[in-house]
């Protein structure tokens, strides 16, 4: 094995272990941390650059093992970066519906009830978005 | 030419990840990417009625922001969920009045939120002008909502002109 070589080997490694670290660490984040809204920060967040490690250091990988191209990592990481986000926001809005209704208020994190967005308006998962504004999903 | 390329970007978008998938560069593949790239838009328009105005120099400066951001707060992240006790975590709900005024500007700004670790953008306002956003360790909100305009507001604001 050439000096080269081996030299690759040790980024590859270093990028596997430090984004299967992040994974390993975001996990160990949704099992310790208090209450739901806490734990939605371990998962959506330590696996971003947990995921993009591994996923570089695969790139890598081909490109000076196999000699060929591998970009679809790139693209996965694209399509990480844009559900992630969606995913969060969806149970993030489940919760909040939860926070309203629940008879028991065990639910309520830390952080308490969120407050309200204004005089004139309410969060839009407990009011439909205002006609003629930039919430409004439709154009009437 | 309005009407066959509502919107260029995406297409462009398109044809590169239709590129990346094939992972080739061939003819065929390009053809066939320029189609998707066309047609896709087209059929998918009454989901993009606006079109914003894009700068796409600052949107690139902002893109590597963003990523050098979620490197680094990885790292807080990871030091908050390893050292520090429940109890000593101040988790808070921020309301942070937005003065973007296009939903594409919008929803780009709350996904930044989402991957920069340590806040989750959880919902609207019904009016639009402000994010709910969940933080996970902010013992100053006041200075926290600060911190995010002027860091990815300000800069959002000369990309989406």
């Amino acid at each position: 094995m050439t000096g080269s070589g081996i030299l690759s080997d040790i980024v590859i490694s270093a990028l596997i272990v430090l984004g299967a670290s992040f994974a390993l660490i975001g996990s160990w984040g949704m099992v310790r941390l208090p209450t739901l809204m806490e734990r939605l920060h371990g998962p959506t967040k330590a696996t971003t650059l947990g995921l993009g490690g591994i996923l570089v250091g695969s790139m890598l990988y081909f490109q000076f093992n196999a000699g060929v191209w591998a970009l679809h990592e790139l693209l996965i990481s694209l399509f990480l970066f844009i559900t992630a986000p969606i995913s969060a926001n969806m149970i993030a809005k489940v919760h909040l519906h939860h926070l309203r209704t629940h008879a028991k208020q065990d639910i309520v994190g830390p952080a308490g009830q969120p407050p309200k967005a204004s005089q004139a308006s309410d969060w839009a998962t407990y009011e439909a978005p205002h006609p003629d504004s930039i919430a409004a999903t439709s154009e009437s | 030419m309005r009407r066959l390329i509502p919107h260029p970007g995406l297409s462009v978008l398109l044809v590169i990840v239709w590129l990346l998938m094939a992972n080739a560069i061939t003819v065929g593949g390009l053809l066939i990417g320029i189609i998707v790239g066309i047609l896709l838009p087209i059929f998918t328009a009454p989901f993009w009625p606006g079109r914003p105005d894009v700068n796409y120099r600052a949107g690139v400066a902002y893109l590597l922001l963003v990523l050098w951001d979620i490197i680094i707060a990885n790292f807080e992240i990871a030091v908050i969920i390893l050292f520090r006790r429940n109890r000593d975590l101040r988790p808070a709900w921020l309301s942070i009045p937005m003065e973007l005024d296009t939903p594409e500007a919008i929803t780009v700004f709350a996904g930044t939120i989402s991957l920069t670790p340590g806040t989750v953008s959880s919902d609207v306002s019904a009016c639009g002008n402000y994010l709910l956003v969940h933080a996970l360790h902010a013992p100053d909100p006041q200075a926290e909502i600060v911190r995010i305009k002027a860091r990815y507001e300000a800069r959002l604001k000369r990309v989406f002109k």
